[in-house]
């Protein structure tokens, strides 16, 4: 393995559309691994709407075009997840017994990781330079609680930010009822799900919750916004890299909310 | 009541959300069965090989499966018993109906059993004058109540003491009307008394089966309540339902899967009751019945064998894959609309009903992966969920919105230059018109997520467009 591994960021289609300061939290938490950072510009999306909407196709031609964008680097990291779990363990199951891809796929799947995971388990970081003056919950996403195993990383580079304090979910392990074309296709339960979880949110005492994949967190940070709460809403690579944004869902001004990060 | 069906899921869905009292069962029941499973797992070193074994008793069970109904029946038939076998639910039906028949039956006393519910056997035994009565006492509840059940081993999950009280009232009109009925025990005593003379006037007793022994030719139930013993015992006749991929080779395979039933279902070690039957009453035996029935129901099962969903047949019931399911927790077992409901119905019941029927269900997921988790037979449910929509794709059988939707978006991805350009324009507008306050409350065709949520605006700029800027920036100041 070389010490200055060149990875390339697989950015995912909501940071790079909805939220670009987590793409470049990314990139300042990889530089600061000693990693050097490439944003490979043929990719847009891993493919995940088409291959869970049963369009495998699709999902096969849109992996084909990310494995080649992506398979001359040392690593590829993304900031979720999903993303990252659609790569490492999706992938070589669409091109199962394909003589030309599977070979590719498994060998793109086997470098590829979640963002956290991969700055804590791979290149060995144990905590980071960052001041959050907060009280803070922790939302598991799903895929990288159960696809990518990602659950002590976070939570263990979040002690190192000063000024933050954590207070765990009672049903951590439990959706937000994302779920991607889920929460549009069935509005009604998601909506339910999402409730819960922003009550579960609130009872913590917290005044912001994190979470590692955006997805979830526009769900939780939509609800919350709509019900009013002045709780607030930031993907945890830009609370652990200190980059200055508004929180998710709210607006810098003052009366928009409770206002960018010190 | 309209008639339940999987078709109308959505409005299911939307009523069940909206049922106070259901919603009031449904809070009680989150919490108790995930940390009573959790703690039970907990406690058992070997669980997770435990699961291993099971899957690999099962899978090889399953490879051999001719094998082993074969060997089944012949050492079942040596007990004295008889085995029927039913192609379909009507095949079924008809086989119990004439050896009621033959039995001059009119009272059948009927232990839980989801095979009887697959067969909609009640209403038609009423339809022929037999009356069934169920002894669980949870199916009983909603046997007063006319309703299926909510969950595969909690029928009346979604029922609360009370209700359970105002259908006691309603039914049992003998007693006094002022009785106390505010306590479980109450409620469980006046049950106990009611059923008990069912059970001595019953002429024919229906179980279901946890396992079929190849070995021995036995049937197995496991209950809490002993209502199946009494059920199997006392009349004079017993007929056992069972589905195919119920058969295990051995009595010591059926005690290792016993140990993850009861640990998953219920957070139990081993159920209370544990009931093995082989063959009817032998001379010398103080009870048992006279006749000993067998009815094996294939119901589409076999047209899955050899198939990706193969693996669904490992599944033994235990409810687990409910317990855990966020969407089950939200709107419980009756808006699915089908027999089998939760993660394990929307992967059953397109293979039992035609995905063309229940296409709604395998869609109805978050993908959240609970189910798969916690599966004792570590069944890969939202893969196998997946699969289904894909058939459903395939089939060109979803609408064709959606199909145009995805082509669409498909086309795009596969573009990343021109879908850049494309979402530029997007973004720049959605972060225009939520500049003032970070997020949309409204947005056209985004409905199904402004209804409940706002949407988060976008920040401005594309990470690829401000990374290509910051990247020149670099070069320039490095040179």
């Amino acid at each position: 393995m070389p010490d200055s591994p060149t990875v390339a960021l697989f950015v995912t289609c909501l940071v790079d559309l909805f939220r670009p300061s987590v793409g470049f939290a990314a990139v300042k938490l990889l530089e600061q691994a000693g990693c050097t950072v490439e944003a490979p510009s043929a990719q847009a999306c891993c493919g995940q709407p088409g291959y869970n909407s049963g369009d495998r196709k699709s999902a096969q031609a849109i992996a084909k075009g990310v494995i080649a964008a992506f398979e001359g680097y040392d690593y590829v990291v993304a900031p979720s997840g999903s993303c990252g779990g659609m790569i490492a363990k999706h992938y070589p199951e669409l091109f199962a017994g394909d003589p030309a891809w599977q070979a590719r796929a498994e060998a793109l799947a086997a470098k590829t990781h979640e963002l956290i995971s991969y700055l804590v388990d791979v290149r060995g970081m144990t905590a980071v330079e960052s001041r959050l003056d907060a009280v803070c919950t922790y939302h598991d996403s799903c895929s990288s609680l159960r696809e990518m195993k990602v659950k002590a990383q976070p939570r263990r580079l979040l002690q190192s930010v000063e000024g933050l304090a954590l207070r765990e979910l009672e049903t951590p392990e439990v959706c937000c009822g994302f779920g991607g074309a889920f929460c549009v296709k069935y509005p009604d339960i998601s909506n339910a799900m999402v409730a819960d979880k922003t009550a579960d949110i609130a009872q913590t005492g917290a005044d912001t919750v994190l979470a590692g994949d955006l997805g979830c967190l526009m769900n939780i940070a939509g609800k919350l916004s709509r019900d009013g709460s002045a709780i607030r809403a930031w993907h945890v690579a830009e609370v652990l890299a200190g980059v200055e944004a508004p929180p998710i869902a709210q607006a810098e001004t003052p009366g928009g909310g409770s206002g960018g990060r010190p | 009541m309209t008639e339940l069906s999987p078709a109308r899921f959505s409005e299911q869905a939307a009523a069940a959300l909206k049922d106070a009292a259901l919603q009031r069962a449904l809070g009680n029941m989150r919490i108790g069965f995930i940390e009573k499973r959790r703690k039970a797992a907990d406690k058992l070193p070997e669980f997770e090989a435990l699961r291993d074994e099971g899957v690999a008793i099962k899978n090889h069970t399953l490879a051999h499966l001719d094998l082993y109904l074969e060997a089944y029946e012949k050492k079942a038939v040596e007990a004295g018993g008889q085995v029927h076998w039913a192609r379909d639910a009507g095949e079924a039906r008809q086989i119990v109906l004439r050896i009621c028949r033959d039995a001059g039956a009119r009272t059948v006393t009927k232990g839980k059993s989801m095979i009887g519910e697959e067969m909609h056997l009640n209403p038609f035994l009423e339809a022929n004058d037999i009356e069934p009565v169920e002894t669980d006492l949870g199916e009983y509840i909603i046997q007063l109540r006319h309703e299926t059940p909510s969950h595969i081993i909690a029928p009346a999950i979604h029922v609360n003491k009370d209700q359970v009280a105002d259908a006691f009232r309603e039914h049992h009109t003998a007693l006094p009307p002022d009785r106390p009925l505010d306590e479980g025990p109450d409620l469980l005593a006046e049950a106990r008394t009611e059923l008990r003379e069912r059970f001595i006037e019953a002429d024919v007793g229906i179980t279901g089966a946890n396992f079929l022994i190849a070995e021995t030719g036995s049937s197995i139930i496991v209950t809490n309540e002993g209502n199946g013993d009494l059920t199997q015992i006392l009349p004079r006749v017993h007929i056992v339902l069972a589905s195919l991929e119920k058969v295990v080779p051995t009595l010591e395979d059926a005690t290792t899967l016993m140990r993850l039933l009861a640990r998953s279902a219920t957070g139990q070690e081993m159920s209370v009751y544990t009931t093995v039957s082989t063959g009817p009453r032998r001379a010398g035996d103080p009870d048992g019945p006279e006749e000993y029935h067998v009815i094996l129901l294939d119901n589409g099962r076999s047209a899955l064998y050899g198939t990706e969903f193969q693996e669904v047949f490992r599944c033994i019931r235990c409810g687990a894959c409910l317990n855990h399911c966020p969407v089950y927790g939200a709107i419980g077992g009756h808006a699915y609309g089908t027999v089998y409901p939760g993660p394990i119905g929307k992967v059953l019941s397109p293979a039992l009903m035609g995905i063309d029927k229940a296409g709604k269900l395998p869609n109805a997921s978050s993908f959240c992966g609970r189910c798969e988790e916690v599966c004792p037979m570590r069944i890969p449910l939202p893969k196998l969920m997946r699969h289904w929509r894909e058939e459903e794709y395939d089939r060109k059988l979803n609408p064709a919105a959606v199909r145009w939707g995805l082509g669409l978006w498909a086309w795009a991805v596969r573009r990343p230059a021109l879908y850049r350009f494309g979402a530029r324009f997007a973004i720049a507008g959605m972060a225009f018109l939520g500049r003032r306050r970070g997020h949309l409350k409204a947005l056209p065709m985004a409905g199904g997520w402004t209804a409940h949520r706002n949407l988060p605006a976008p920040q401005g700029g594309t990470f690829h467009d401000l990374w290509r800027k910051r990247k020149s920036t670099r070069r320039r100041t490095d040179r």
